[in-house]
């Protein structure tokens, strides 16, 4: 009796191995880098840990599956090295030597794909199922382009400064006329004095009268 | 006595104190160039060894050039044209031709710093934009034109220039370009409003906030890993280059167009002074301040390449380790970055067959040290890139893109006064047009004008006005000021001026720079740039995605007409030297044979008109 189940057993877990092979049609190579992900917190690979993966893949069939009695049993891996890489294939819950499609294996995966990263504290590119492409996150876009706000602030403040220093200078002159028409005496002193700080003339600055006494001698 | 004079007089603005003057010059002279210029010539002309041929040039072509304008200006107390005219009336042409290229350069400048403006937009984004690539229309992958690339290359030549694969294809105008070039002619027109008395203002902080940010970067690039290689790799003279000619001759146009001499900016600004300036200590402390910012800011240019190199070797190395873990199915992280070199040898000698399977790629610091860039290159591709991989990036990103738009900025003013202030010495506009509104009509023209940098093909134009606008005509026209000043005005008279504005008489060596050596640099240079430039058709480097060897640029020669644009504006604004001398020598030969007058050196034509209306009026 003992001797049978073994037997059967055996050959069941030998029929097995022959559904998963590396390069299976329908399987798919699963990569881990966890040293590189976790470096001083990574744990050690071991049969917990690929029992814990057979259990997310088995939750993933079920939700993709809508419910049916996907089992730990009903994931088989193989060819499993130091890399911490495996080949895996999924057989139907109820038929053990049905292999799922391998177009369900993806959908089912891609699916459920955050909850199988986080269930080893890995991401996309440290679990990588080879031949199913990570679903690519598009950068966030909002609905008015950020730089057009800093544009407008900035054309803004200049826009207000074009605009200050025009009526700033506007006032001013206003303010010079009124000034200009009361009084023009006392404008002539200050004007004598600007002179010789030396303006633009018309023609050429003859240096020869500089040295000449502003009063003629006597 | 007072009114009969004043009906002319106008009162001529004043610089507030010498220190905005000294720094509207220094403004002026250090610009983009100087970042983006001077660290690539240092590092493909052998580093250390690129210093001797540019201060060679710097003393004996860039200094007397810069202090015979300045000089110049205060004398005479007028811009470029009204300076020329009044030396000798068949010198004006000189005057309008700065005037010109001051123009044309200043469309194609604030089109760099329209740019800028756009980088600096953008930087206030989280994550910077230039870091990743967008998705592809069906989302199912990255944009391909930006995964045979890179990022930084996807975002410059297809996001913001959104460039055409040559420059026959004009493609249409870029509203996000023309709304950032018309804020960056909106910016500077609010600084030049009231002329110098808000420039002068304003170059308080344009002038000295480059050096504060090249400063911080200088503190944080020498803390990245790698700077050491870059800086090393910089500085490591290479003795043989000196043999080169075309060292020598980079060397000095280099200086000469960093000085930013024979625009009419420094004229018009030495115009400002008071009479009595020593403008020689002027001349030497711009000179000097501008070489010492290009060897200041090309430190820590140099420490973020070296970085970025670093970068791009480890992650090189990373991906190979990554191939090799994979194929062989070691364990994770076996092989690191320490010990990959024993790896590979041990591999090599086991398995030799299976390591040639593996696709590995050839990871040599000196290649990635080598990819250098200048000019737009550097600073939107390269320099981008590698803030990205610094801490803090956003913050970098926007220190170094204002540090750019004053830097240019300054620069700006220099260019736009070259045009300005020639404008009001011609008294072109009657008197009662305020100078802000021809300001803003310039502005305006210059704006207009520059749209064409905003098409499709607009860095094609870009590069050309760069490369054909402001390189022979500017050397003609400091051939023609030299000879003019040293030989038309004559030495002597120079000396007395001197000599009247600073007190003391030029020495020996100013005297032989004037006299010999500079215009015989200045002749070389020309005539071995026309030379050299003429001997190859030109060429460009395009952006063609359809390319085969894309991502690298395909080279096209220029196209017959385009050809025909770059002969124009090379030869136009040199055109009025012979033209205007041809004019008034016409003219003047008309009056001579009427008045008997001599043509002198200084044939002022306000005295020659004074005798005939006294003559007619005593006849």
């Amino acid at each position: 009796m003992l001797g049978q189940i073994f037997v059967l057993l055996c050959l069941s877990s030998a029929w097995a191995q022959q559904l998963c092979m590396p390069e299976a049609s329908d399987g798919y190579k699963v990569r881990l880098s966890i040293n590189t992900a976790l470096g001083d917190q990574a744990y050690v690979w071991n049969e917990n840990e690929m029992f814990l993966f057979r259990a997310t893949l088995a939750f993933a069939m079920r939700s993709y599956s809508g419910g049916q009695d996907y089992n730990v049993s009903n994931i088989v891996v193989c060819a499993e090295t130091p890399r911490v890489s495996f080949w895996f294939v999924v057989t139907a819950p109820l038929n053990s030597s049905r292999l799922i499609d391998r177009s369900d294996v993806e959908e089912a995966v891609r699916k459920s794909r955050n909850r199988i990263n986080s269930a080893f504290l890995l991401t996309d590119r440290s679990l990588e199922f080879i031949g199913i492409p990570p679903i690519l996150t598009a950068p966030v876009t909002p609905d008015t382009p950020q730089w057009l706000i800093v544009f407008g602030v900035v054309m803004g403040a200049v826009g207000a400064g074009i605009v200050v220093l025009l009526v700033t200078s506007v006032v001013e002159k206003k303010r010079k006329k009124n000034k200009k028409s009361g009084d023009e005496d006392i404008e002539e002193e200050p004007r004598e004095k600007t002179e010789g700080n030396g303006f633009a003339r018309d023609g050429v600055y003859n240096m020869s009268f500089s040295d000449d006494d502003p009063v003629t001698q006597m | 006595m007072g009114k009969a004079e004043d009906s002319g007089v106008e009162e001529r603005p004043q610089w507030d104190n010498k220190v905005q003057y000294l720094l509207t010059c220094i403004g002026f002279a250090v610009g983009i160039g100087n970042v983006w210029r001077f660290p690539y010539l240092c590092q493909i002309y052998g580093g250390g060894a690129f210093l001797i041929p540019y201060l060679i040039a710097l003393v004996f072509e860039g200094l007397p050039l810069l202090y015979l304008e300045l000089a110049i200006g205060q004398r005479f107390r007028m811009g470029s044209i009204g300076v020329w005219n009044s030396i000798s009336p068949l010198l004006g042409g000189v005057g309008i031709a700065s005037m010109l290229v001051s123009l044309l350069v200043c469309m194609f400048y604030n089109t760099l710093l329209a740019w800028v403006l756009w980088y600096l937009f953008h930087s206030f984004q989280n994550p910077l934009p230039w870091s990743q690539c967008p998705l592809n229309d069906n989302l199912t992958g990255y944009n391909t034109e930006c995964v045979k690339s890179t990022p930084a290359n996807y975002f410059w030549y297809r996001e913001t220039l959104n460039i055409t694969p040559d420059i026959e294809t004009s493609g249409s105008l870029h509203w996000w370009l023309v709304i950032c070039l018309a804020s960056a002619w909106c910016v500077v027109y609010v600084c030049f409003i009231k002329g110098i008395e808000s420039m002068g203002k304003v170059v308080y902080v344009t002038a000295i906030f480059p050096y504060l940010v090249l400063t911080i970067f200088l503190i944080r690039a020498l803390t990245l890993p790698g700077a050491t290689v870059g800086l090393v790799y910089l500085f490591t003279p290479d003795w043989e280059i000196l043999k080169n000619p075309q060292v020598w001759l980079d060397a000095a146009t280099q200086i000469f167009f960093s000085l930013s001499v024979a625009f009419g900016g420094l004229i018009a600004f030495s115009s400002y002074n008071p009479e009595r300036n020593n403008c020689e200590m002027d001349a030497i402390l711009v000179g000097v301040i501008n070489s010492a910012t290009s060897l200041y800011g090309a430190i820590p240019i140099f420490s973020i390449l070296g970085f970025k190199a670093n970068t791009a070797y480890n992650s090189c190395v990373k991906e190979n380790i990554l191939a090799l873990t994979n194929h062989f199915e070691f364990s994770d992280q076996n092989i690191t970055a320490e010990n990959y070199d024993h790896w590979l040898e041990y591999l090599n000698r086991t398995s030799p067959g299976e390591v040639a399977g593996v696709d590995l790629r050839l990871c040599d610091l000196q290649t990635f040290l080598d990819q250098s860039a200048s000019g737009t290159g550097l600073a939107f591709i390269v320099f981008s890139e590698a803030v990205v991989s610094m801490p803090g990036a956003q913050i970098w990103a926007i220190l170094f893109f204002t540090m750019l738009f004053s830097l240019g900025l300054s620069s700006m003013f220099g260019n736009l006064e070259g045009v300005l202030a020639p404008i009001k010495d011609l008294k072109l506009v009657p008197t009662w047009i305020p100078d802000g509104l021809v300001a803003a009509v310039i502005c305006l023209i210059a704006f207009l004008m520059a749209l064409i940098f905003t098409m499709g093909s607009g860095n094609y134009w870009v590069e050309i006005f760069n490369s054909y606008v402001g390189s022979v005509p500017l050397l003609i026209v400091a051939f023609f000021e030299i000879i003019a000043v040293i030989y038309i005005y004559g030495m002597k008279n120079f000396s007395e001026d001197i000599y009247f504005m600073t007190g003391k008489k030029p020495n020996i060596f100013w005297k032989a720079c004037w006299m010999v050596i500079s215009p015989l640099m200045l002749l070389v240079v020309l005539i071995t740039y026309v030379v050299v430039q003429a001997q190859k058709h030109p060429t460009y480097p395009t952006w063609n995605p359809a390319y085969e060897l894309f991502p690298k640029t395909e080279v096209k020669p220029y196209p017959d007409w385009v050809f025909a644009i770059i002969i124009l504006l090379s030869v136009i604004p040199v055109l009025p030297i012979p033209l205007v001398a041809l004019y008034q020598l016409i003219c003047c030969r008309m009056k001579k044979s009427s008045a008997h007058t001599d043509l002198s050196p200084s044939c002022n034509d306000g005295f020659e008109v004074e005798t005939q209306q006294q003559t007619n009026q005593r006849a």
